[in-house]
């Protein structure tokens, strides 16, 4: 019988990785920056425009490629039929800051277009879907905290309707050094495996709650 | 003139975030604005800013831009053309 | 049966007008709002035009009939007049009701107005500006403020997805009822102008010095605007059990992404194709039964071309109408998607097809041209709406008659 199944998940935090609740790496006493550079060095992305990328995108690429490598290999969910919903309670205001910075001295007025294209929180659902080559349909929503109700709702409406057959879905949250980040691939299927779980709010809170 | 073109590597590494790159990975003639180095309409902004902060060089059109920002020679020939000391 | 949505509800403020029949009597006349900057304080005044909406923060307090504190963000403000419209419109200003009744509002700015205020002050000296002005900052604020103003509770989203955000918060309301999580959902955006995105937009060098031009041979840029607009969606239980007054019908709806660039969109309009299948697949519709399509024409090189080879490939030789109303509003950015979802019901109600001010030359690479003129005393069954965001995240809602 078809079902939807959480078949993978991350979590970055505290400057550590874990998927599927495993640990998978970690890099203490290293701010946000030099984190995310090593945990890409260490997933060998070989996508050098990850350093263009401000932190929330990084933070999402690094997320998702944590999700789509099973067994050491990238999975290719390119097409349509998958979705990337999202969700964080301060947009893009870690980038903001930056912003606002270089265009308040009349005397030194240099906006880098660079950082201003990135103080939208939606570019980092744009930054995925140009490395996996997803057309399907986006959404980022701004709450005061993860809401798994909404969000289980959300996507089981989108899977029902056979608008998409999977979906990237998470809490993605930079703030200077402190991030948060849970991402799940979430996949209809009717041959589920060991190691899928059920999708239900429940599970999707565990999940962020766990502590590792 | 050696001098620019090298310093200008370095800036553009840094402006455009190539991390994985060294300066000798770039050829002063070669056009910046092909797959080789993966440039795109961002970075071209951003070297304009670049061109402008430290090197006082206003880029105005389009037109403009594509020729100034060609290869790193070509940038380099357009300050020393500026006149404005760089070093 | 997923169950049908009904537009019952429409409010709007913008350069063009306070209020829906001010927006209209702009249209008709062809009065465009955009000009030279009066609100905004900038090192750019004079050399970029604008479409403000032409009030202070003071005179929007009292359209807003709220208390004058100085407090709320210009976004919050033009907020709450415009849902305010929306309900009044829809006969819920009083009283909201016993249906099950969200708010999905949608911004990319938030507070930004007043955190700049505040940061003028912060940036002189540590301890200087009033933490009020912060308070606001996030774009979950404006969208609580709303919620709050007229005292909806069941459910309250904030989507922040560029220039597709408010589209989206139609799409996802609509999606909210017919999945039956909701009965009725107050859906739109707002965006106030600030130097934040001035001065972003002019570093990306995308700003039409001579006001924007969409679909123009000789267009170079958009015009940043600013305004709100929401619209009141029920379905067809509550509308059937109260017998209200329809406006017209969401139909169908689509998202995709372009896949392609950060901020550019992809030469032969991928994601734009893709959106306006979709929501054509939605509804049932076909190509031919669209009488008229609000484009998202911001009249960048960029976009334009993108969208016009998009709407060539889905419509082939029909000669299928297509307008942008940007050259009179400007681009509201968050609240785009609304504002022209309001725009092409006040089409469809009215028999109206806006003209394209500022085009004068057909492009070179397309086949198809925008609407010169108003067109009045037609009707409009089908009307489709695009909005297409940065990050490549593209929107299309499709309204019908009823």
């Amino acid at each position: 019988m078809t079902g939807y199944y959480i078949t993978g998940y991350c979590i970055i935090r505290n400057n550590e990785a874990s998927v599927n609740g495993k640990p998978v790496f970690s890099a203490h006493g290293k701010n946000t920056r030099e984190f995310f550079t090593d945990l890409y060095k260490f997933l060998d992305s070989d996508y050098p425009k990850f350093h263009k990328m401000d932190n929330l995108c990084k933070l999402g690429f690094l997320s998702s490629e944590l999700i789509l490598k099973k067994n050491g290999v990238r999975t290719i969910f390119s097409g349509s039929d998958t979705g990337v919903i999202l969700a964080n309670s301060s947009s893009s205001l870690d980038t903001d800051r930056m912003h606002q910075v270089t265009i308040i001295n009349r005397a030194a007025y240099f906006p880098s277009p660079a950082v201003f294209v990135y103080t939208l929180p939606n570019i980092v659902i744009g930054e995925i879907c140009i490395r996996n080559k997803i057309t399907g349909e986006g959404s980022f929503f701004i709450q005061e905290k993860l809401n798994p109700v909404f969000l289980t709702d959300y996507i089981r409406c989108l899977l029902d309707c056979e608008i998409i057959n999977r979906c990237i879905a998470g809490w993605l949250q930079v703030d200077g050094d402190d991030c948060d980040a849970m991402m799940c691939l979430i996949e209809k299927t009717d041959k589920p495996i060991s190691g899928f779980v059920n999708f239900e709010p429940s599970v999707i809170r565990d999940i962020y709650n766990l502590r590792i | 003139m050696e001098k620019l073109v090298q310093t200008l590597k370095e800036e553009i590494i840094e402006a455009l975030n190539l991390v994985e790159m060294v300066p000798e990975d770039i050829n002063e003639e070669a056009p910046l604005f092909v797959d080789g180095l993966g440039l795109d309409s961002i970075d071209a902004l951003e070297l304009t800013v670049l061109l402008e902060k430290k090197y006082g060089i206003k880029i105005k059109t389009a037109e403009e831009g594509k020729k100034i920002l060609y290869s790193v020679k070509s940038m380099a020939d357009c300050i020393i053309a500026g006149g404005k000391a760089w070093d | 049966m997923a169950v049908r949505v009904f537009v019952t509800g429409i409010g709007i403020i913008s350069s063009i007008g306070f209020n829906c029949e001010e927006t209209e009597d702009s249209l008709k006349s062809g009065k465009t709002g955009i000009g030279t900057m009066k609100n905004l304080v900038s090192v750019h005044s004079g050399e970029i035009p604008v479409a403000e909406v032409p009030a202070s923060n003071e005179e929007l307090e009292d359209l807003a009939r709220i208390r004058k504190t100085g407090y709320s963000s210009r976004t919050t403000l033009l907020g709450i007049i415009a849902a305010g419209e929306a309900l009044r419109c829809s006969g819920l200003d009083e009283d909201i009701g016993s249906f099950r009744t969200g708010l999905i509002s949608a911004t990319t700015v938030g507070g930004m107005d007043r955190s700049e205020k505040f940061f003028k002050s912060y940036i002189q000296h540590k301890s200087g500006g009033r933490l009020r002005y912060i308070v606001t900052h996030d774009c979950g604020d404006s969208t609580a403020a709303i919620a709050d103003t007229f005292g909806i509770r069941d459910h309250v989203s904030t989507i922040s997805t560029a220039c597709s955000s408010s589209a989206n918060a139609i799409l996802t309301g609509a999606r909210l009822i017919k999945g039956g999580l909701l009965d009725r959902v107050i859906a739109g955006g707002t965006d106030a102008l600030s130097l934040f995105t001035l001065n972003g937009f002019n570093s990306l060098m995308i700003l039409d010095k001579k006001g924007c031009r969409p679909f123009d041979e000789d267009r170079n840029g958009l015009t940043l605007g600013e305004g709100s607009a929401f619209i009141v969606m029920e379905s067809e239980t509550v509308t059937a059990r109260i017998g209200k007054k329809l406006l017209c019908e969401v139909s169908g709806y689509g998202n995709a992404c372009d896949a392609y660039h950060q901020t550019a969109s992809s030469p032969e309009g991928g994601g734009a194709y893709l959106s306006m299948k979709q929501a054509l697949h939605c509804s049932g519709l076909t190509p031919d039964m669209i009488d008229y399509i609000n484009a998202h024409g911001t009249g960048t090189k960029n976009n334009d071309l993108s969208e016009g080879r998009a709407i060539e490939r889905l419509f082939g030789y029909l000669p299928v109408k297509f307008s942008s109303t940007k050259a009179f509003t400007g681009h509201t950015l968050g609240a785009a998607g609304a504002v022209e979802a309001v725009l092409g019901i006040m089409a469809i109600r009215n028999g109206w097809i806006y003209p394209n001010p500022g085009f004068a030359r057909q492009m070179s690479e397309l086949r198809i041209t925008p609407e010169k003129k108003l067109i009045r005393n037609t009707r409009i069954r089908n009307l489709m709406s695009n909005s297409f965001g940065f990050g490549g995240n593209n929107t299309s809602l499709i309204f019908s008659e009823c």
